[in-house]
């Protein structure tokens, strides 16, 4: 029983990162979610998008003095608005083709950002150290000590889960939008500006991506490779999720950085590849996803 | 989506039955392979024959992708994996065991199938973006897996691959008897790839990307003829990276990365997808621009994208794709 106990202490941390991992998951493959399941476009700029969050945080830090807790709200409303342009200058011309063009576009637009941060900033990481204050949160359990700025990263992650899970799930605007999702044009012929909110929702999965991005700075170090590493993941988990429920996404990014973790302690070298190796499970057994329609 | 928004429409003159002039090629393409061929022969005493290798390296690979995308309507986003372990497999062959150079890359081809293989089966459970993201998550697989296991070298990738001696005979280190072999790898890749589209088979196929619904009624097993379609694509995408790790002496993780997946994309993009010539024009559009922008660093990232989001906006027939639409042949 003590060596167990023992064994418990030793895995914990392990898991708790994948549970971390796990939230980032879960941001971003709703934000992937919302966009889908309204434009019908596989937001490939979704990495680029979480890269740009965390480095405005950093910029409005390093040049403008601004800290993380304005940051938190600035960088996404910021992000957001460049989503906002993408949409209506590029995205909302492809609605009528072939979906696969939405991908190639958010691809080539992930390119164009990733190459001028490249440029401006190079290729090594920046530091963002997080406010004093989290240590107030430091967990201290025996030998187990987790940070607390951790602890608020799943606090954070959760809580904004949840909030967009209710905005879509019970009120007014989110069954506006549940609707433009099934049938736009009868949303439209009922006096809605389905096109508006369209960009609004582009806008608002793009500012998501960016919210995480901000959480994930003091965490990762701030580069422009950052993004591009995790969305491929994501896209894996969007898989394994199916893109048909919000809360589903929610709950299969939670779940496999969980399984990420426990992968973690077992046998470390396969944990980078167990999502994948979960998705061709998935397929075989599910293929419209675990929370998925066909 | 037979409604010409589809991403490889059927060309200008679809239903029609087009006289043949040789090999099954149409008058017009008859031409445009002669070029082609005659530009492959010429070329090398008038450019550098390496820049040329890598040309007609990522031209194969571009026309082994479009063979997906263009005759079946799959756009696969994780063909550096077929092209990346064919670079490995082939390097490692022939550096660790010595195997003579038409072997490696025979071996390079049968590594790309046998992945293809298993990937292909589990990513044509869905259409759409869904294959495509399948495909990448699949080649991410790869990648991860490159970058630890023993043989591929991790970060160094395999270094100082040796030519090797074609058949026993003709010693490969001169550049010049490099391109030869290249150059026959090619024009066979090329040759099989149209062969391929205008056998029964290749004509199944593009029912299966006009109207699957239909072949399905027909009786076709649709399964079978994507698969195989996924299979021989992604044989040749590995015949390609082993062709270009003897050229290169080289295998990296560059050639696993996902973002050679992309560049193929890119290329049979600017090329036109679904044209029988676009990858080649596009491989060499864009390698030629990497030659001339790699000084710049990361601007070539940036150029790229923008290309991208050009073609996707402006431009989505290519650059064949615009001539044949201009000529209203098709290319």
């Amino acid at each position: 029983m003590e060596d167990l106990l023992f064994e418990l202490q030793l895995a914990m941390p392990q898991v708790i990162l994948g549970v971390i991992n796990g939230a980032f998951y879960a941001l971003l493959s709703l934000g992937l979610a919302v966009i889908f399941g309204m434009l019908n476009v596989i937001n490939f700029a979704h990495g680029a998008q979480f890269m740009m969050g965390a480095f405005v945080a950093w910029m409005l830090l390093a040049f403008l003095g601004i800290g993380y807790w304005p940051a938190l709200i600035l960088a996404p409303l910021i992000v957001g608005l460049v989503g906002v342009l993408m949409e209506r200058l590029m995205i909302s011309r492809l609605y009528k083709l072939d979906h696969l063009y939405g991908l190639l576009l958010t691809f080539g637009c992930a390119l164009v950002i990733e190459g001028l941060f490249r440029n401006n900033f190079g290729s090594s990481g920046q530091r963002y150290t997080p406010p004093r204050e989290f240590q107030a949160l430091n967990l201290e359990i025996g030998d187990f000590f987790l940070p607390g700025y951790r602890v608020w990263v799943l606090i954070a992650a959760t809580a904004v889960c949840l909030a967009t899970w209710l905005v879509i799930e019970k009120t007014k605007i989110g069954s506006y939008l549940r609707a433009a999702t099934e049938r736009p044009q009868l949303v439209q012929a009922f006096g809605i500006n389905v096109p508006l909110m369209m960009t609004l929702t582009y806008g608002a999965g793009v500012a998501l991506a960016a919210f995480a991005g901000v959480l994930a700075a003091p965490i990762y170090s701030v580069h422009p490779a950052m993004g591009a590493n995790f969305i491929i993941t994501v896209f894996a988990v969007v898989v394994i999720g199916g893109m048909g429920s919000i809360a589903g996404s929610i709950v299969t990014g939670f779940l496999l950085g969980f399984l990420q973790g426990v992968t973690e302690v077992v046998y470390p070298p396969f944990s980078q590849t167990v999502v994948f190796v979960i998705m061709a499970i998935v397929l075989l057994t599910r293929p419209a996803g675990l929370f998925g329609r066909a | 989506m037979a409604d010409g928004t589809s991403i490889a429409a059927s060309g200008p003159l679809g239903g029609q039955t087009e006289k043949e002039a040789f090999l099954g090629f149409t008058r017009p393409q008859a031409i445009a392979f002669l070029v082609m061929v005659a530009f492959v022969l010429v070329s090398p005493f008038f450019l550098y024959p390496v820049f040329l290798m890598k040309i007609l390296c990522f031209a194969l690979f571009a026309c082994a992708f479009n063979l997906l995308i263009g005759y079946v309507g799959l756009l696969s986003f994780g063909h550096a994996a077929y092209f990346g372990m064919g670079a490995y497999v082939t390097g490692y062959a022939a550096k660790a065991w010595g195997v003579p150079p038409e072997l490696a890359i025979l071996m390079g081809g049968a590594i790309g199938a046998a992945l293809g293989l298993p990937f292909g089966w589990l990513a044509i459970r869905r259409a759409g973006i869904y294959f495509s993201m399948i495909t990448l998550a699949l080649a991410q697989m790869v990648y991860f897996f490159s970058l630890q296991a023993p043989f591929t070298g991790g970060e160094d990738g395999i270094q100082a691959i040796p030519r090797g001696t074609l058949f026993g005979i003709f010693d490969l280190t001169a550049d010049l008897t490099m391109y030869w072999l290249v150059a026959a790898v090619f024009l066979a890749g090329f040759l099989l790839i149209h062969r391929i589209v205008h056998s029964p088979f290749g004509q199944v196929m593009k029912a299966i990307r006009d109207n699957e619904p239909r072949a399905t009624s027909l009786g076709y097993r649709v399964e079978q003829y994507k698969l195989l379609a996924f299979v021989l694509s992604a044989a040749l995408a590995g015949i390609a990276g082993g062709t270009k790790s003897l050229v290169f002496n080289i295998a990296t993780l560059t050639d696993v990365h996902w973002t050679m997946s992309g560049e193929v994309v890119l290329m049979s993009l600017v090329g036109g997808l679904g044209t029988i010539f676009g990858p080649v024009v596009g491989a060499a559009v864009i390698v030629t621009m990497q030659n001339y922008l790699a000084e710049f660093g990361a601007w070539v990232l940036v150029i790229q994208g923008a290309i991208f989001i050009a073609c996707v906006l402006a431009f989505r027939r290519g650059i064949l794709g615009e001539i044949a639409h201009a000529l209203r042949v098709k290319l």
